[in-house]
């Protein structure tokens, strides 16, 4: 290793690599030939492949000569997560299209003996490919980026981070073909069984290791703002996944495993990792991009840094404790449903505290709102992030929850947050990435930009206000009583009376999906370097080094 | 330890805790030192720092 720790060849990293690899690859040969579990023994043999195919792709790489330059920043494995952010974005978004057309349509794709393509089966594959995949690759990328950028060191771990991003890409891959062929624990957002819960671990620990040692190996002595909110976020999810999936396998060789929890704590260990899935992955993780992608696009300051540690320590103090407001009037003691409420509801503050702070760092750029539509994409995203965690704290409430748990509403609060927040910010920090990454000067196409943001703000609109309406006519329905005080209407008759909503919705959705074709197109084109004729696109980036001239 | 003093413990000394550590966040926030500090900090996303981006690919057109 020369002073400046760059290198050539095989490190450390490569032999513990390569060991994990070989090693696991053993365990899944193991595994394959002597399970009786047909759904295992798929599994197995998606294990074993990967496996292969990694130590097939580290040979390659030790082959060409590996070359760790440390006076550079890592970014080849942030392209990656680039392009796999926007085709797991497409899958969620399709899938969504589909399992929204089910419940609108129901005999859409319904099979009577094979089971495959059943709502119930196909809905965690659009919860987890939205949320883990697509959403995951997004703040996997950007922290990979902003860890760097804001450390001004290079990513730690030499081959590491490869290992993470194809290891997370095999987690999703297990996770899909596990729920459409019957394999899950029923525990929402964390269905996946054992045996895939082990290898996200793996992983997980790896990410967590990655972004760590960067820290470590800073030049700068402050740790940056959004480092803070990634690493909250990659702490808190190994704390939140290792705990809700403490469970006993049937067998070493089986799929199917038990909970060590039972009743109502296994209830509320659920939801305290379920909520918390929302506030530390929807919504820390997500702040952490907020509060790079929008001064960089700016290019203005943080509106108040000092807001920013407020908003930091309270939000991960406050979030860990709102979970119980998803068990209203159940087993669950009464004080601790109220202290769920209490905390949903004080998390109104340092949400609009960052709110505040994002939208304010526009302040001497609000042109941009009208020049540039990636900014706007960026500013509404933390518009919809102020709006749904208004919406949040009041359906929090006991007396209102009572009258929007279990119906659409609850749907539409995620959407306004999953589409609007979530996906917007994502959007926005892609289109940033993609011309720095590729070392382009500018977009292919900003008109395409412009098509993408209202095309799918429509499609959001579509999607929360046919919820809103639907799920506020559903509670309703339920907790109507007639004279003689029977129920005035059966559930098939909330269902009939819900059906223009579900159309309305799944028009929203297909909206949505057609916006971010837009968008895969526009940064494809980007990628190679293409300028749409006509158009007069402002520079994406004036800050990169190494800008190839534009085609 | 039972159920109740474990109950009692979390609604009375945890809001105590809280409140202080709001407090000490407060103070970390707000103590007129670290205001420079905090004034370079918020200008961190746009020092893109001393190293270099990836050279252009080989296979990349430009």
């Amino acid at each position: 290793m020369s002073a400046t720790g760059s290198r050539n060849g095989i490190g450390l990293d490569v032999l513990t690599v390569g060991v994990v690899l070989i090693g696991l690859a053993l365990v899944s040969l193991f595994l394959s030939a002597n399970t009786h579990d047909p759904l295992m023994k798929v599994h197995a043999v998606i294990f074993l492949g990967a496996f292969t195919l990694g130590i097939a792709a580290l040979a390659m790489r030790i082959a060409g000569g590996l070359h760790f330059d440390q006076s550079r920043y890592e970014e080849g494995v942030i392209k990656a997560g680039v392009i796999a952010t926007v085709f797991w974005g497409i899958v969620g978004f399709l899938v969504g299209l589909v399992i929204a057309s089910q419940l609108a349509f129901p005999n859409l794709l319904y099979f009577d003996e094979i089971g495959w393509l059943n709502f119930g089966r196909l809905r965690p594959v659009h919860t987890s490919a939205v949320i883990f995949a697509f959403g995951g690759n997004a703040l996997m990328a950007t922290s990979f980026y902003v860890v760097q950028r804001t450390c001004h060191a290079r990513l730690a771990g030499g081959i590491w981070p490869w290992f993470v991003f194809w290891g997370y890409q095999l987690f999703i891959v297990l996770a899909a073909t596990g729920y459409v062929s019957g394999i899950t624990q029923s525990k929402e957002y964390a269905e996946p069984e054992w045996h895939v819960d082990i290898w996200l671990t793996i992983v997980w620990v790896a990410y967590l290791l990655v972004f760590l040692g960067t820290l470590w190996k800073r030049k700068v002595k402050h740790i940056y703002v959004a480092n803070w909110f990634y690493l909250s976020f990659i702490v808190t999810v190994a704390m939140l996944h290792i705990i809700n999936n403490l469970s006993i396998p049937v067998g070493l060789t089986e799929s199917k495993s038990y909970s060590l929890f039972a009743g109502v704590q296994d209830a509320m260990t659920q939801w305290w990792y379920g909520h918390n899935a929302v506030g530390f992955f929807l919504t820390s993780g997500f702040l952490g991009m907020m509060y790079y992608f929008i001064p960089k696009r700016a290019e203005r300051p943080v509106y108040s840094y000092r807001l920013s540690i407020v908003h930091f320590w309270s939000l991960i103090f406050i979030y860990i404790w709102a979970g119980p407001h998803h068990l209203h009037y159940t087993a669950l003691p009464m004080w601790a449903q109220t202290l769920g409420m209490t905390f949903s509801i004080i998390l109104w503050m340092p949400s609009w505290g960052g709110m505040i702070n994002g939208l304010m760092t526009l302040s001497g750029a609000w042109d941009k709102l009208r020049t540039d539509p990636v900014m706007r994409m960026l500013v509404v995203s933390v518009a919809f992030y102020g709006m749904s965690t208004f919406e949040g704290p009041v359906m929090s409430i006991r007396a209102v929850n009572s009258l929007s748990h279990y119906t659409d509403w609850t749907i539409g609060h995620v959407h306004s947050g999953a589409l609007g927040w979530v996906a917007y910010v994502s959007f926005g920090a892609m289109y940033c990435l993609v011309p720095w990454l590729w070392k382009r000067k500018r977009l292919y196409s900003n008109a395409l930009v412009e098509w993408h943001f209202w095309i799918s703000t429509v499609g959001i609109v579509f999607y929360i206000t046919s919820m809103w309406v639907s799920g506020i006519m559903q509670g309703l329905m339920w907790r109507a009583y007639n004279s003689f005080g029977f129920l005035e209407y059966s559930f098939v008759e909330t269902v009939e009376a819900m059906h223009p909503y579900y159309v309305i919705r799944a028009a929203g959705g297909g909206l949505f999906l057609i916006g971010a074709f837009i968008m895969a197109y526009n940064l494809w084109r980007t990628a190679r370097g293409d300028q749409r004729a006509g158009e007069n696109v402002p520079d994406a980036m004036p800050l990169a080094s190494a800008i190839a001239p534009a085609r | 330890m039972n159920y109740e003093s474990v109950s009692h413990f979390a609604q009375t000394w945890g809001l105590v805790y809280f409140a202080l550590l709001f407090g000490l966040v407060l103070l970390y926030a707000l103590w007129p030192a670290n205001q420079k500090k905090f004034d370079d900090a918020a200008r961190m996303p746009l020092n893109e720092g001393p190293l270099d981006d990836e050279p252009i690919g080989k296979g990349e057109k430009l």
